[in-house]
Parts: structure tokens; sequence; C-alpha cells
């Protein structure tokens, strides 16, 4: 078992035959994701990936035609609402959304109507995410994971690469590593993958990775209190940063003294969290934690 | 992004809400004839984008034109935390009988453009929530059908709006909520909103913060952006595809990725400096934007030494160390690297730095010690 995403994925790519679309689809089919098509306005009938995945002009068409039960979306900004709200129209039930720079009012509709769907929506503005060994879908390297107990959830992107790195490089493995997105609005809350890892036999720990915005970290550890009894480590990127300054991530900002690293640090400790002062102490509070 | 108040006020003034719009002036003499056009008396207002102006000696009340020349030559020049004043906005002045707070803000924890409404107009809503929180209305509006009526009322009510003026007030609601949707905003807000001894609803002073990732379909937004308010690196930065912010400290930051960038300026702290920007250089970490964000990075006089930590990932490290030297070696100005590369390549990467004399490092935390060490110790 895993999270989201397995063996039995059956991915369709938006997007395929763009540059970063055709670029991160060659890494994820070499990983072993199984992507049974890809779509493109305009393009069905071609194939993409050397001849290895049939592209469609719908998502419908797509799912239709392939059975595909999962999406990743390449397209860029402008277009990317569309083609979330497209997915969730074919009843495509996981979209995930790569793009950044998608409007925030844009992402408030696209939100409440995925939701009143059902459909499930990991990002935007995130590098995706990879079940290890069985699928990786987005943009994350393939080649940093080693298979394991411990599942990984952040807002980040390369941050989550040098946790999952020093995690690996210390001989500790991972089941489920999900970025959920630098977006103030985004489908997937900390709290949602944090259940999903808590009900998950495979995964024996959690690694949470945030940073300064929002109370959504906040929000997390009362749930952790609540909830989760698996051993859990934690870093807050952002402790050096100004307030009232957009660090990067749209979501990345202190306003009004509200979202700062030490308060988001607090209530984790609060709720009995390690938290750890650089992401290379993280193996090591989880074996504190009694991780093997 | 975010708007001057005299922008804000055009915004608003386009979508019906009613105020005393007035006008920019640069020199005292343009203030005064200013003055003069609007006859009696008039509030002279800097126009930064920072808060606290009228604690600064900002705003100041003229009764005649004369008087505004005066004001204005005190205000022009003025430093308000770091920024000189260079324009006045002179609007009519108005007697106020009360004020109030009206703002919406894109809450992310409901998702929804949400009304913030306080009867304690005039303060700076943070601080009301501190000391009265009971006093804030906050009302998630439906993110489909947006501002309904009933949704008016409830604001009007809950301010103890006098019933004369409920009309107004809903027109005041609707074109914040207009403007808010029309120039994809983060948050408008009036504050205050006022009534005045006349019996006259107005709002005295606007703020609108835009959303920086829908600006690029608004032209005529993007144009209202003040050169003048930011600084030069952080605009060079942003003309580069470069997200930067400059902060005070002696280490120069270059990384992949603004999750890394921030941990990467914790480390530096966390190891006893103090960095000097955040920058992200975003993906792929090619040699133009390489060049460009040392250049960035040296213009700042502070800067000591520089930690660069890219996150190869699917980047090959090799390339990204072959940038890093090539546009090192067209620098005007130089001051000690240190270089992490990791991820594919990584190995591939070490003798091109090491041939170039760059300080390499394993880990981050490595890299960030001896970027302290480089730039002369601890702070």
């Amino acid at each position: 078992m895993s999270i989201l995403v397995n063996g039995d994925t059956r991915l369709l790519v938006q997007g395929i035959t763009g540059r970063e679309g055709e670029f991160h689809s060659t890494a994820m089919l070499e990983y072993g994701t199984n992507i049974v098509a890809g779509a493109t306005p305009g393009k069905g009938g071609q194939s993409a990936l050397d001849g290895r995945v049939p592209v469609f002009d719908t998502v419908a068409n797509a799912v239709a035609q392939t059975g595909a039960n999962a999406t990743c979306i390449f397209v860029p900004a402008a277009f990317a609402p569309d083609a979330m709200l497209e997915a969730a129209d074919a009843n495509v039930p996981l979209v995930i959304c790569i793009t950044e720079g998608v409007p925030a009012l844009d992402m408030l509709r696209v939100y409440h109507v995925l939701r009143a769907k059902g459909t499930r929506l990991i990002g935007p503005n995130c590098p995706g995410l990879t079940s290890v060994d069985e699928a990786k879908v987005g943009i994350i390297p393939g080649n940093i994971h080693t298979r394991g107990p411990v599942g990984l959830v952040s807002r980040s992107g390369t941050l989550t690469y040098e946790v999952v790195q020093a995690m690996t490089d210390a001989g500790m493995g991972q089941s489920t590593c999900v970025g959920i997105g630098g977006d103030p609005i985004i489908g997937t809350s900390f709290i949602d993958i944090l259940d999903m890892f808590n009900q998950d036999d495979q995964t024996e720990a959690i690694v949470m990775i945030g940073e300064i915005g929002g109370e959504e970290e906040e929000k997390a550890a009362a749930f952790c209190a609540r909830e989760v009894r698996k051993p859990m480590a934690a870093f807050i990127a952002g402790r050096t940063a100004p307030p009232g300054r957009r660090m990067g991530h749209a979501g990345a900002i202190i306003s009004g003294g509200a979202g700062t690293a030490e308060s988001k640090r607090t209530a984790l400790e609060e709720a009995g969290i390690r938290v750890a002062d650089s992401p290379s102490r993280i193996p090591q509070l989880l074996r504190d934690a009694g991780v093997r | 992004m975010k708007l001057q108040e005299f922008r804000s006020k055009e915004i608003l003034a386009r979508h019906g809400v009613p105020l005393l719009e007035g006008e920019t002036s640069t020199t005292p003499e343009e203030a005064s004839a200013a003055a003069e056009r609007i006859g009696g008396p008039v509030v002279v207002k800097a126009q930064v984008l920072v808060g606290g102006r009228g604690k600064a000696g900002g705003v100041k009340l003229a009764s005649t034109p004369e008087e505004a020349r005066e004001k204005a030559r005190e205000i022009i020049g003025l430093d308000i935390k770091g920024t000189t004043v260079k324009t006045v906005l002179i609007a009519p002045a108005a007697d106020i009988a009360h004020e109030y707070y009206l703002g919406l803000i894109l809450d992310r924890a409901s998702k929804a453009v949400t009304v913030i409404a306080s009867a304690d107009g005039g303060v700076e809503i943070e601080e009301t929530a501190k000391t009265n929180p009971d006093a804030i209305l906050r009302l998630p509006l439906h993110p489909l059908i947006g501002l309904q009526e009933h949704e008016v009322r409830r604001t009007s009510f809950f301010l103890g709006i006098p019933a004369e003026l409920r009309k107004d007030f809903a027109s005041v609601l609707r074109g914040l909520f207009a403007a808010f949707v029309e120039s994809d905003a983060d948050l408008a807000e009036v504050n205050p909103l006022v009534v005045t001894d006349d019996g006259e609803l107005l709002a005295l002073d606007a703020k609108i913060v835009l959303d920086d990732s829908a600006l690029p379909r608004h032209a005529d937004l993007e144009a209202m952006r003040d050169l003048d308010e930011e600084e030069p690196s952080e605009i060079a930065a942003r003309e580069a595809g470069i997200s930067f912010i400059k902060l005070d400290g002696s280490i120069g930051c270059m990384v992949n990725g603004a999750g890394l960038a921030m941990t990467t300026m914790d480390l530096v702290k966390l190891a006893g400096g103090e960095p000097a920007n955040f920058l992200d250089i975003g993906g792929g970490a090619k040699a133009e934007r390489v060049a460009a964000a040392f250049k960035i990075i040296l213009d700042d006089e502070n800067v000591k030494a520089i930690l660069i930590n890219i996150f190869g990932g699917i980047t090959r490290g090799d390339e990204v160390a072959r940038g890093i030297v090539e546009a090192r070696s067209h620098l005007t100005r130089d001051v000690p690297m240190v270089v992490r590369i990791v991820g594919t390549n990584s190995d591939e990467a070490k003798p091109i730095l090491a041939e170039a004399n760059l300080i390499t490092a394993d880990s981050l935390d490595d890299a960030a010690a001896k970027a302290v060490a480089a730039a002369g110790g601890a702070a």
C-alpha cells in the first residue's frame, strides 16, 4: 500500500506534447509509471514519447479510450484552470496540477467546482508525488528515493528533494512523498494527506515540511495531536523571512504577524512533533521517535 | 503588487465607490495649484506603499493653497520607513462624524473572498483583531455567485450604518467587490469609510493589493507599478525572471526553488551569519540566469561571500557547474563563493568547481558554515 498513486494508476498527461510535459513524461515512463494517454487539443490521433503514448484532443476521449484514472497537468498558467475543469468534467478522480502562477480567483472557482464533484486535486504549483517503486507523477527526481516506511508531505519542491535525499542517504526509505503546492489556494491540505498516511498500513512514520504563510501547519498540528499516533518529524522554512514580503511561493508571506515560522514550530512542538533546525537532522529525529 | 492610494481610488471610483479623488502633485507649486482648483481645505497625503505614514508626518491638513504649498514642501522628500516621498495626493478635506473599516480579502482558510468590516474605522484592522476581535465581522462570500444583497444588508446592519445611508453603503460594498474581482485583487480596503458632518458616505483612504499571478492579464494595472518604491535590484531581478528579495546581511544566496532558498537563508543564520537576500533562480539554473543573479547579488556592497545551493534533480549538476564558472569569469567584482550542487551528475560537477577555485561543500549545513567563514566569521 501507498497513498494516491500506485501500480494500478493509469495516468493521463495534459500538455504531453509541450516541452515540460514531454521531458517529465519521459522521466515518469522511465520510472515505471503507467502513462496510458496524453491530451493536447488539435493533436488527437498523433502519438507522443517516441510512439509509446497515444494523444487525444479531449480528456473525455482519452478517458473513454484508455480508462485513465489520474491526470497530470503541465499546461501554461493561463490554460491550467480550464484543464483542471476539463479533467473533472471527464470524471477523472485524481488531478495533479504542476503549473505555477495560476491566478488565485480562478483557483477559488476551480477548487469549489472540483470539491463539489468529488475530484481529488493536488496542487497547483506543486512538484507532484511519488509512491516509491510504484508510480511517479510530476517532476520529483526518481533517483533520490528509496522504498521504505516513511510518508512525506511538503508545500515545497526542491526543499522536498533535499529532505528525501537526506533520508535516503541515512538509509531511511519512503512510502509516498507528496508535494501539495506553494499557492494560497490548493486542492489538498496537509491534513488531507496526514489523514491518508495515518490510515495507510505501509506508512509507519510521517515527515511534514512546511513554510511561512497561512495557518495550515498550525491546523495540521492540532489534527496530529488528536488523530495521529505514528512517529513524526517536521521542518519549517522561513525563519529569516521578513514580514509582508512574498518569498517566491505565492502563499509564503507573513501577514499581520500571523504565519510565522515560530508560530508553526511552537504549534507542532506542542502537538508533540519534533521540529528539525536543518533538513539534514530529520532522519535523526525520526530515529529518536522510534523509527528503525 | 501594492497600489498607491491614488491608484486604488481611481479604480474604486470607476466602480461607483463615492470618494473625493483629488489630484497628485510632485512639487509644492503643483500642490498649491491643485488646492486652488479644489477650493476649501485640503489634505496633503504622502503617496507611499509603507504603512504608518500619518504617524511619520506624511499626512497634513491645509486650509489655503498657500498652506498646501508649505505642507507639500515638508512632505515631499520626507523619509518614511526608508521610502522617500516623491508624490503627494491633494484631496478635499472632510469633516468626519463617524469612521468604519471595510475590506475584502482573499481568505485562504475559508477559500473565499471574505468581507471584513468593523465599526472601529481609522485604525489598522490587525490592531482591532488583537484588541477587540468581537468588533469584526468576517463574512465569506460564495465563490461561484459572489456578493449577494443579503450580505450587503448584513454588513450594513452590523456596522450600524444610518438608515438614510444604507443605499450608499450598498454601492460602496458592491463597487469594492466589483473592483476586487475585476482587478484580481488579494486585498481591497477602504479605511476609513466615513460619514461626514453633512451626512455623506465617503471612502477617505483606499488600498488595493493585486494578485501577482494575475498581473499578466492586466497590462493596465501592471502599468501602475511604482518603480520608485522598489529596490532597483528587485526590478532587475523581476526582468530577468528571478525571484529576489533584498535583505541586510553579508552572505548572498543563490538557490533553485523558493522553499530551499528560504531554508538556505535559515541555515546561514543558524551558522551565525546573516543572509543578504532571498533568491530563487528557478528551474534549470541556466547560464544566463546565473550571470544575471551574480550581478544582482554583487551590486549589494554588503555582500562578502556567496552561497550557491543547487539541487540538481533533473537538471544535470555538471552543466550547472559550467554555467557558474562561465558566469563568474565575466564578473567585475569577486567575492569568495561556496558552491553546493546535489543530485544528478554532482560528482562530475566537483572537478569543474575545484579547478575554478570555488569552495565546495557536500551538505547544506557544511555549505552554510563555509560561507559564514568565508564572509569573515559569525556576525
